[in-house]
């Protein structure tokens, strides 16, 4: 059972919200910034609840929870820079928050209104990656461009524990390395691949992989938002200076089942997860926040009122979300006219006019 | 004879090759604890225990490369891929490994390889878990490519594809998973339908439906729709793409002179294109009407809202049917 996350772990804010300090990253935020930061992670648990009750009202066909993993997505998401490009798992709802990716551009793919949702040139995010791994040398080769047009940005590409044993995760590490490539590899180690813990894909820790690709790697405490902005600033900030990639390791936990099909009570026991609600990534800094004065229970209650609206807005949103016309499914698949594409859609076209009542009622 | 899903018939059909031959292994993601996404290994591991049910690393090009290796030492491992969309990391160890074993070692390593893969849409999944990948299996030299239409079949065919010597890939139509059928639990396979063979379902004398997989449900469904408009349909499982068990099919079609193909995946250059190439030449002088084929569109499997204007339903089925018997 994999619960400590060992003497390497950097952590800059304990579970009981004391600051701590680390020798390499130094890090002073703003009142204001950590307000800030709370409030994303307020709002994206928030959208998530929201989410999974829209699935089980039958609203959404599936939906992944990031329910714990808070504090991971928001401290890197708000670590990037606006140029930056981000190549997200299909959980990394709270960074396509810090990508001002509407929430409910978000529920179109598990609504079934859509395979994509946004536009990952407007937004400097690539769209949801489904197969594992996928989404691995995307990202190096991003970042292979943004060398060769000499530009000053980096790139960060998500991928949890059970990606790290597919072989294109492998292969990416591989290239970003011999490249050089300005490439932050973000590792979202929430101990389980649906029913498998980290110890089927690997017995080191996973940040200690990097060293045998050659470049750093770090384990950060997953559930703690100063350590993750700070590890994955600098990071990006490395990259951002020629030095290639690095690893990151975010120790962290799901705190919930793999997505809305899936029965954890299946495959892993209550115990660890006790552990971890000691941990949670937003109690940690309302009492930060609390202790130092930073905020108060007004303050508070406003950020909670705020929650409520963005339920409310998703929850109309999401109903609103239609299903695309049928003959969409010919759009875009090629740039230009292909004939039997072509010829399929007036067919289809056809075929729907021939029901006097409408399709399906026969 | 006990009333089974589909599931539960391929788990009782696993269990009863595991029992009859210990080399029988079984390797996939949350096959152990979790007894698969959809159940089909459930219990398994408590009863055979953590080396014949292995839950694998996540990664399947290595499933399959490491049962090639375990099939080299004598082993039957049977593969379980989670869901169709995901098998393509394993294509190049299945098409360029696995198909060509035996020929390049002379018959010296045979791959008596299952691969399990639940396929096809129709359940609201996410992109990536609805594709009908068979036809590039079918198209690979050296494996054989087989599907159950109902939860009797599926419980004597998971055992057959074990048994077999050649790679087989084995796939399972997912929607049909929870449909219940009585299944007879005989250990006699011998008096089962042979694996590569394909069934008449359902007879008839005016035209041919063949199909397989999860459009059998649906082509039964047709025939009855039909029979309430006064044709007769003959609707034909084939339960084997490669081989194609073309004799039978030809059989049908000399007496009834129409064909119409139907399966779930796009229909360019897929399994309806082979079988109507092949009938028409061997059939040319009994057709009363050319082979028509109801299938996806050419286009990505769509999002699920709109999947049922993608997936042949019975009003697309009896849309060419009235085609067929039109001309
Ligand atoms: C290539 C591939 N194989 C299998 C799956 C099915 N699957 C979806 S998520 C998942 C586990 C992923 O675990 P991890 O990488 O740790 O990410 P997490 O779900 O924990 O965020 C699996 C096996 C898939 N999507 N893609
Ligand atoms: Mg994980």
């Amino acid at each position: 059972m994999a619960v400590d996350g060992g003497p390497e772990l950097v952590q800059l804010l304990t579970p009981e919200g004391e600051r701590v300090e680390h020798p390499n990253y130094a890090l002073d935020p703003t009142p204001d910034q950590v307000r800030g930061w709370y409030r994303d992670l307020v709002l994206v648990r928030r959208f998530d609840t929201e989410a999974t009750a829209l699935q089980r009202q039958g609203e959404l066909g599936l939906w992944a929870s990031l329910l714990g993993q808070e504090a991971t997505q928001i401290g890197s998401g708000r670590a990037l820079a606006p140029g930056d490009f981000v190549f997200p798992t299909f959980r990394e709802h709270g960074v396509g928050w810090c990508r001002d990716i509407d929430p409910l551009q978000v529920l179109g793919l598990f609504r079934g209104t859509t395979n994509g949702g946004w536009n990952p040139l407007e937004h400097n995010m690539a769209l949801y990656t489904i197969v594992i791994g996928d989404q691995v040398p995307h990202a190096v080769g991003y970042a292979m461009g943004l060398t060769f047009d000499g530009a000053s940005d980096a790139c960060v590409v998500y991928f949890g524990d059970g990606a790290t044993s597919q072989g294109d995760v492998n292969e990416g590490f591989i290239w970003g390395s011999v490249f050089n490539a300005p490439v932050v590899f973000f590792c979202t180690n929430n101990q389980w691949a649906i029913s498998e813990p980290s110890e089927r894909q690997t017995r080191i820790p996973l940040y200690r992989r990097a060293a045998g690709f050659g470049f750093p790697g770090i384990r950060v405490d997953g559930n703690d938002i100063f350590a993750v902005y700070a590890v994955t600033q600098a990071a990006l900030a490395a990259a951002r200076e020629g030095q290639g990639p690095t690893l990151i390791e975010s120790f962290t936990y799901r705190m919930g089942a793999h997505t809305t099909s899936d029965d954890p009570t299946r495959y892993r026991s209550g115990a660890e997860l006790e552990i971890w609600k000691h941990r949670d990534p937003i109690e940690r800094v309302k009492s930060y926040l609390a202790r130092n004065g930073h905020a108060d229970s007004r303050w508070f209650a406003a950020v909670e009122a705020e929650g409520d609206e963005l339920a409310e807005r998703l929850r109309t949103g999401c109903r609103a979300l239609e299903a695309p016309a049928a003959t969409a499914m010919f759009d875009n698949i090629y740039a230009t006219p292909h004939p039997r594409i072509t010829e399929q859609r007036e067919q289809l076209v056809d075929y729907l006019a021939s029901f006097v009542t409408p399709a399906g009622s026969r | 004879m006990a009333v089974l899903t589909m599931s539960k018939a391929l788990n009782l059909g696993l269990r009863r090759a595991m029992e009859r031959d210990d080399r029988v292994l079984l390797m996939g993601q949350d096959i152990g604890r979790l007894g698969g996404v959809f159940r089909v290994t459930d219990s398994l591991q408590k009863d055979f225990g953590d080396s014949r049910v292995i839950d694998t690393p996540l990664a399947e090009s290595s499933i399959l490369g490491a049962a090639i290796g375990l099939a080299m030492r004598g082993f039957r491992p049977v593969c379980e891929i989670q869901f169709d969309g995901f098998v393509f990391p394993a294509f190049d160890q299945i098409t360029a490994q696995l198909a060509k074993h035996r020929a390049r070692s002379s018959g010296a390593t045979p791959m008596p390889i299952v691969v399990r893969i639940p396929y096809g849409g129709g359940i609201g999944a996410v992109e990536h878990h609805s594709e009908s990948p068979e036809a590039y299996f079918a198209h690979t030299p050296g494996l054989r490519v087989v599907t159950p239409g109902d939860p009797a079949s599926a419980f004597v065919m998971i055992q057959q594809a074990i048994a077999s010597a050649d790679p087989v890939i084995f796939l399972e139509p997912k929607r049909r998973y929870w449909d219940k059928a009585e299944v007879a639990d005989s250990s006699e396979l011998a008096s089962s339908p042979e694996l590569f063979s394909a069934q008449v379902v359902r007879v008839g004398t005016d035209l041919t439906l063949a199909t397989y997989g999860p459009m059998v449900r649906t082509c039964l469904q047709a025939a009855d729709a039909a029979a309430a408009e006064g044709k007769s349909l003959e609707v034909i499982d084939l339960r084997s793409v490669s081989p194609l068990d073309i004799e039978t099919l030809a059989t049908s079609v000399e007496r009834t002179g129409r064909l119409v193909v139907v399966h779930e995946a796009q229909v360019s250059f897929g399994v309806g294109a082979e079988i109507a190439a092949r009938i028409t030449q061997q059939c040319f002088y009994h057709l009363l009407a050319p082979v028509l084929r109801v299938g996806g569109y050419d286009v990505p499997y769509p999002p699920s809202r709109i999947e049922s204007h993608y997936l042949p339903d019975l009003d697309r089925v009896l849309d060419s049917v009235d085609s067929s018997l039109a001309y």
